[in-house]
């Protein structure tokens, strides 16, 4: 960790906080608004890499919790973090790590389909494993309803994925940070 | 005294900066040249943030390959832009940044703040949230920061570019009455006709130094070739 | 950078903000412990009576519920289905009780003392923790925030110009590109300023 990674981790803790007071966009078919804030979790990971991403995360978290309102609607507070939608939030982590991950491993052949996949993976997959289950258990509500219920957020989240992997391999041909793994 | 021996600096193969041979000794000294002309690269040079490919760079007899820390303590530097300079969101949490760096006791650093604020006319100003400060008193704020720490070289980077008239001259009014040394890039070429020496870049060359007229004089009929 | 922090002289407010966070943490552990309604409803009247020893306005508590309120409709309504109507009253209550007494926390406790109760707690594994590159981090995240939200709105304005201020790549892309840029400078203005991380600085590695 030197002093650059140290300012990156806090830009992009940052970043995700000005991403969350961009204004929704509502796509009318869908009826469910699309904060962009989720979409700083695939670049975090997708720029950063595996582990200064995740710490941004975490940063990112630990502010919220200390109180500041930086939630996508301006929520914030510890009480986030018992809420039934927290395993989403938690999930965060792990899916800036994974996406981080994904993209370092594929560096030096990084393309739209692999950038794609590594935030589809850490960006949606890992984060309703984690959000799902514990949204089920905490509310005691069965898992496929659980489930079901969090979908309708999917297709946002693929608008979101879209515009993430532009971002990334633009920033690796023009600002790159990451340097391969095998 | 800061001196550079046959200093080369090249980035990806292409030069910045080529055999630069000079001997900084002056209290006040300009730097001007064109965009690109390697003037940044230059006072980057002086406090170790930029180490040079071939040559040496001494300040005070320590050489910035050896002794990087220590210069950097010696050679104090203010960036063009405040904002990406302060680091914290307060004004008297930001100047204690420097100190705590320095490893002063933590009475020792409330006192020097105290004292630096006054000093540079700026107490009013010691709670403000940094970000909601004017262009002026950022620059004011970040060019104290590093004042506390009584570096003995001062280097400053295009300090009054993002500034109007009046914040320029309250800033070089205080830069005038500074004790330390100044090293100052500037493309205010009024800025610099009381100072002692001026240095002209020109595609990575040093292309001439001397008494500010006539550097000046020089630098403006290259900007007209 | 607003706060949710709600300014007024208390018992609640004065309690340090580590033994806040503590306390927090213990209920919520044995909240999940509890399966009789009437426990519950005691712990929620206190809850509720804290909020009033702390001076905190009725309108106020009731917005850190409200986010909240729409995800608790939907888990009422399905516990109303699977397990009846008690069950589904206790685990709303439950979640209402954890939401508020977390808000109250937060909304009785300055974030400046928040952020030092959190390098406080963290000193204790100053062994294996980098405290003051962890505490850097903290201040220069609150810091940049404002910068960045700045830069945001610059490139939305830019971006209008050009209508394009619906197209999240146009307005994602020069953001990105100018944050990483300003990480360059704001990193050499750290070293410059004394900081030096452990590491030895490689300073080739950092130029513009």
């Amino acid at each position: 960790m030197n002093t650059k990674d140290i300012v990156y981790i806090a830009l992009f803790a940052a970043l995700m906080a000005v991403l969350g007071v961009f204004p929704p966009i509502t796509i009318p078919s869908l009826g469910v608004p699309i904060t962009a804030q989720s979409m700083g979790v695939m670049l975090a990971g997708g720029i950063l890499g595996a582990k200064r991403g995740a710490l941004s995360m975490i940063l990112f978290l630990v502010l919220v919790a200390a109180g500041l309102p930086l939630l996508a609607g301006g929520r914030g507070g510890m009480g986030v973090f018992s809420g039934a939608s927290a395993g989403f939030i938690y999930g965060w982590i792990v899916a800036a790590y994974v996406v981080g991950m994904i993209v370092e491993r594929s560096w030096g052949k990084l393309n739209m389909v692999t950038a794609a996949g590594a935030c589809i993976l850490g960006g949606i997959v890992v984060v309703y494993a984690m959000g799902v289950p514990w949204l089920s258990v905490t509310a005691s509500i069965p898992f496929m309803k659980a489930f079901m219920g969090s979908m309708a957020y999917v297709p946002g989240d693929l608008v979101k994925v879209v515009v993430a992997t532009g971002v990334i391999l633009t920033v690796k041909r023009s600002y790159p940070l990451i340097s391969a793994k095998a | 005294m800061i001196r550079l021996e046959s200093v080369n600096v090249a980035f990806d193969g292409r030069v910045v900066l080529e055999n630069v041979t000079v001997q900084l000794q002056e209290q006040r000294i300009g730097i001007i040249g064109l965009n690109g002309s390697g003037k940044s690269t230059f006072v980057r040079l002086l406090n170790g943030l930029q180490l040079p490919d071939k040559g040496t760079v001494y300040v005070d007899d320590l050489d910035s390959q050896q002794e990087g820390r220590k210069i950097r303590r010696r050679v104090g530097f203010v960036f063009q832009n405040p904002d990406n300079q302060i680091v914290y969101p307060t004004v008297r949490e930001d100047m204690s940044f420097g100190l705590k760096n320095l490893r002063f006791p933590k009475e020792d650093i409330e006192q020097r703040i105290e004292k630096a604020l006054i000093a540079y006319g700026i107490e009013h100003l010691a709670d403000r949230l940094t970000h909601q400060l004017s262009g002026g008193e950022k620059q004011l704020v970040a060019l104290v920061g590093v004042l506390i720490m009584q570096p003995e070289y001062i280097v400053l980077d295009e300090p009054t570019t993002l500034l109007d008239l009046k914040n320029k001259r309250l800033l070089m009014s205080i830069i005038r009455d500074l004790g330390q040394r100044v090293i100052m890039v500037t493309h205010d070429l009024d800025l610099l006709v009381d100072f002692d020496r001026v240095l002209c870049f020109h595609d990575g060359k040093l292309a001439s130094d001397g008494q500010p007229a006539s550097v000046i004089n020089e630098y403006l009929q290259l900007c007209d070739q | 950078m607003i706060s949710l922090y709600h300014p007024a002289q208390s018992l609640i407010h004065s309690i340090a903000a580590g033994h806040k966070v503590l306390m927090l943490l213990i209920l919520g552990t044995v909240l999940f412990q509890v399966d009789r309604l009437e426990i519950l409803v005691v712990v929620a009247v206190v809850v509720v009576a804290c909020y009033g020893v702390a001076k905190i306005p009725f309108r106020l508590a009731f917005k850190q519920l409200k986010p909240a309120l729409f995800l608790l409709a939907i888990i009422f309504l399905a516990q109303i289905f699977i397990l009846g109507l008690e069950a589904a009253i206790f685990v709303v209550l439950r979640f209402a009780v954890l939401i508020l007494a977390a808000s109250l926390v937060t909304l009785t406790t300055m974030m400046s003392h928040m952020i030092e109760a959190i390098e406080k707690g963290l000193s204790i594994f100053g062994h294996w923790l980098p405290v003051a590159k962890i505490s850097l981090a903290l201040s220069l995240t609150v810091r940049f925030i404002p910068v960045i939200g700045v830069m945001a709105e610059e490139v939305r304005e830019a971006q209008r110009v050009r209508g394009m201020e619906r197209n999240v790549f146009a307005l994602a892309m020069p953001l990105i590109i100018r944050t990483l840029k300003m990480g360059t400078e704001v990193a050499e203005a750290l070293d410059a300023r004394g900081f030096d991380s452990d590491d030895e600085t490689d300073a080739k590695s950092r130029t513009s």
